[in-house]
């Protein structure tokens, strides 16, 4: 076989993914009254880039077959903080996302430590890390409220030579300078190995738990740039519970459209990235067709019991029975 | 592990000991420990009254970690508790609203509603082998969509019948709430059937090594499915008794108790990788949890100080006995 067609199969869910929210985008604004202008364009990729982060956090994760469902609530706990801390003069608010930053990959890096070194189950060490993390927010913000500094807040949500989303530069940087360099590295590499077969990759002396451990780490940090964000949009902190539940829900959704595969080893995280834009597009379909926005809860949980059944599509090719049973 | 280390101290105990499982016992140490710290706060911890009303409210608790239980011990997981709980109320409620043959059958219409969401899920787990935190996180977001579109922002009915409250409430034994005795009944059944049935072993077996129980030519999917639904409708019970005793159902009811029920179950030393447990075990978990519930309430702790004291008491105990083995 040829080189670009090992490539092909590599990134096929990937430019599904690609394909699916390049369809659904076109719906979107062909159907929107402004129709396709920097304005629509701009909005749109606000919203999605949050999911984007998010779910860029997951797809870390779901790589080393394991999965985070405190994501949500790391993306709370730093737009909680990031509203008492990004602001005041340069300096102030420098230092303000860096510590917003470090406290992401904190606590990233205590999901990983509970995980890896303290061997639970990434279900239920999750779950209680969340539970933790936002009720850390509930301190900070017992009642929405907060400030940032709004120079640098409309900087990243306005436009780049008013046509280019700002907020679509910031992640491709992300992208470039946190997934690129990680998936590339030996640790990536190994976080790969550990989801695809941890005992085989145990077994080649490859450095699973530090791949591993960076891989919930980078995680805490990536959720960490998505509460950033929706500080930015937001101008306020609210530790709100539905909110971090549904990011953490809407991120597997969107792992999943993107073509990572649950039980770890495969995909990629931009993969995950147009799941996530898409995810997004799909639900605001609704609005520009005119519905009741009653019906987006349900809507989104339909597409998402939809996408997470695709892959029961594999179970045609199952030759043989006990491979049922992982 | 401690066989072999004290097996001279423990050769000499009583059989009932030696028999029991180190994290039950360690789970109702920990219930003794939580009753002595609460009863040097407050001289009124020890009473009867209080111990009672706090076993009515571990009943609501206990009668959702059955269920879920049973889902773990196959080595799955149910994540849609907190809206089968919830549809499981406002449909009871909702049904009351059509004449006397809805009030009537209010109660086994909610646990329907439960029911059908839990064979959503187990058809999703064991038929087309999606990973069960997934699909019932989805089927989770699903049952919501539905409950909102369907009370379309405000509650249709949402006051619970006069039966719903007499099933929470009520006391048809002199001094055992009603709550309690069904919580007992369906504590009897689940430990009748794990522990006497076919379908009970077979459950042990799925959750030790699906392949070799379906080897074995036991019908493994279909264990899978009733489990689902059995945790489904029993979820949905919660929430019919939970409507009961609030006297109407709410949207976001369920949602304090996904963490709790999963946290009792796993705490009282069921294997969260399945195969594993005791039923015992899972009524130490439940009394262990509300009794921390009912402490951290009785010192006015706000909910964010709860949460945070819940995460870290979880991984804490997990970590003291819930680890997986070191060995590869």
């Amino acid at each position: 076989m040829k080189d670009w067609r090992y490539w092909l199969a590599e990134q096929r869910g990937t430019l599904l993914a690609f394909g699916i929210f390049i369809v659904m985008f076109a719906i979107y604004t062909s159907n929107h009254p402004a129709g396709f202008t920097a304005n629509v364009v701009q909005t749109a990729s606000n919203k999605g880039v949050l999911l984007a982060f998010v779910a860029m956090a997951q797809t870390l994760v779901v790589i080393t077959a394991g999965i985070d469902l405190s994501v949500g609530m790391i993306f709370l706990l730093t737009n909680c903080l990031a509203s008492w801390l990004v602001i005041g003069t340069g300096i102030e608010t420098a230092f303000g996302v860096v510590a917003v930053l470090g406290t992401g990959l904190l606590c990233g890096a205590i999901n990983g430590a509970i995980v890896i070194y303290g061997r639970l189950q990434p279900i239920v060490a999750t779950i209680a890390t969340g539970a933790v993390y936002f009720g850390i927010a509930l301190l900070l913000r017992p009642f929405p409220g907060g400030s940032v500094n709004e120079d640098l807040a409309d900087a990243m949500t306005g436009r780049l030579f008013g046509m280019v989303p700002a907020s679509l530069v910031v992640l491709l940087a992300v992208v470039l300078v946190v997934w690129v360099p990680f998936s590339r590295s030996v640790l990536g590499r190994a976080a790969y190995a550990a989801g695809s077969s941890e005992t085989a990759a145990y077994m080649s002396g490859v450095p699973i738990r530090p791949g591993k451990f960076a891989a919930y780490a980078l995680a805490g940090l990536l959720a960490a740039i998505g509460g950033l964000f929706l500080t930015f949009f937001t101008y306020t902190g609210e530790a709100a519970y539905a909110s971090g539940n549904a990011y953490t829900l809407f991120s597997i959704a969107a792992v999943v459209l993107g073509g990572v595969s649950l039980f770890g080893g495969k995909g990629s995280a931009i993969g995950a990235i147009f799941g996530a834009l898409a995810f997004r597009t799909i639900g605001d379909l609704l609005f520009v067709f005119d519905f009741d926005p009653l019906w987006q809860p349900l809507f989104q949980g339909v597409i998402l019991l939809i996408a997470v059944s695709l892959g029961a599509f594999a179970l045609f090719r199952v030759r043989n029975r006990l491979e049922w049973f992982l | 592990m401690s066989e072999t280390t004290v097996g001279g101290i423990v050769g000499r105990m009583p059989k009932f000991i030696r028999r029991a499982d180190p994290a039950v016992l360690t789970a109702f140490a920990c219930i003794v420990l939580l009753l002595f710290v609460g009863s040097l706060y407050s001289r009124s911890f020890l009473s009867p009254e209080y111990l009672l009303q706090q076993l009515k409210v571990a009943s609501f608790l206990g009668v959702i970690a059955t269920g879920m239980m049973l889902v773990i011990l196959l080595g799955q997981i149910d994540l849609s508790v907190p809206w089968s709980v919830a549809a499981g109320a406002m449909m009871a409620c909702a049904a009351a609203a059509y004449g006397p043959i809805g009030v009537a059958l209010a109660i086994p219409f909610g646990i329907f509603c439960g029911v059908m969401i839990g064979i959503v899920n187990g058809v999703g787990v064991a038929y087309l082998r999606i990973p069960s935190m997934i699909i019932t996180l989805a089927t989770n977001a699903v049952a919501q969509g539905l409950m909102v579109v369907y009370t379309g922002g405000f509650s249709p009915q949402d006051s619970a019948t006069p039966a719903m409250r007499y099933l929470a409430t009520g006391f048809a034994i002199p001094g055992v709430p009603n709550a309690v005795v069904i919580w007992a009944l369906i504590g009897a059944a689940m430990v009748f059937v794990l522990t006497r049935t076919g379908f009970g072993r077979t459950v042990y077996g799925i959750g030790n090594r699906e392949r070799a129980a379906y080897l074995s030519g036991i019908d493994t999917r279909r264990v899978v499915l009733i489990a689902f639904a059995v945790s489904g409708g029993l979820s949905a019970f919660g929430g019919v008794l939970l409507a009961g005793y609030a006297s109407k159902a709410a949207q976001s009811m369920g949602d304090a108790y996904l963490l709790p029920s999963i946290a009792a179950v796993v705490l009282g030393g069921t294997s969260i990788l399945g195969g594993r447990g005791s039923y015992l075990g899972t009524v130490a978990g439940v009394i262990l949890i509300t009794l921390l519930q009912s402490i951290l309430s009785v010192m006015q702790m706000p909910e964010a100080g709860r949460q945070i004291i819940y995460g870290v008491v979880i991984v804490a105990m997990l970590l003291l006995y819930g680890r997986a083995p070191a060995s590869r």
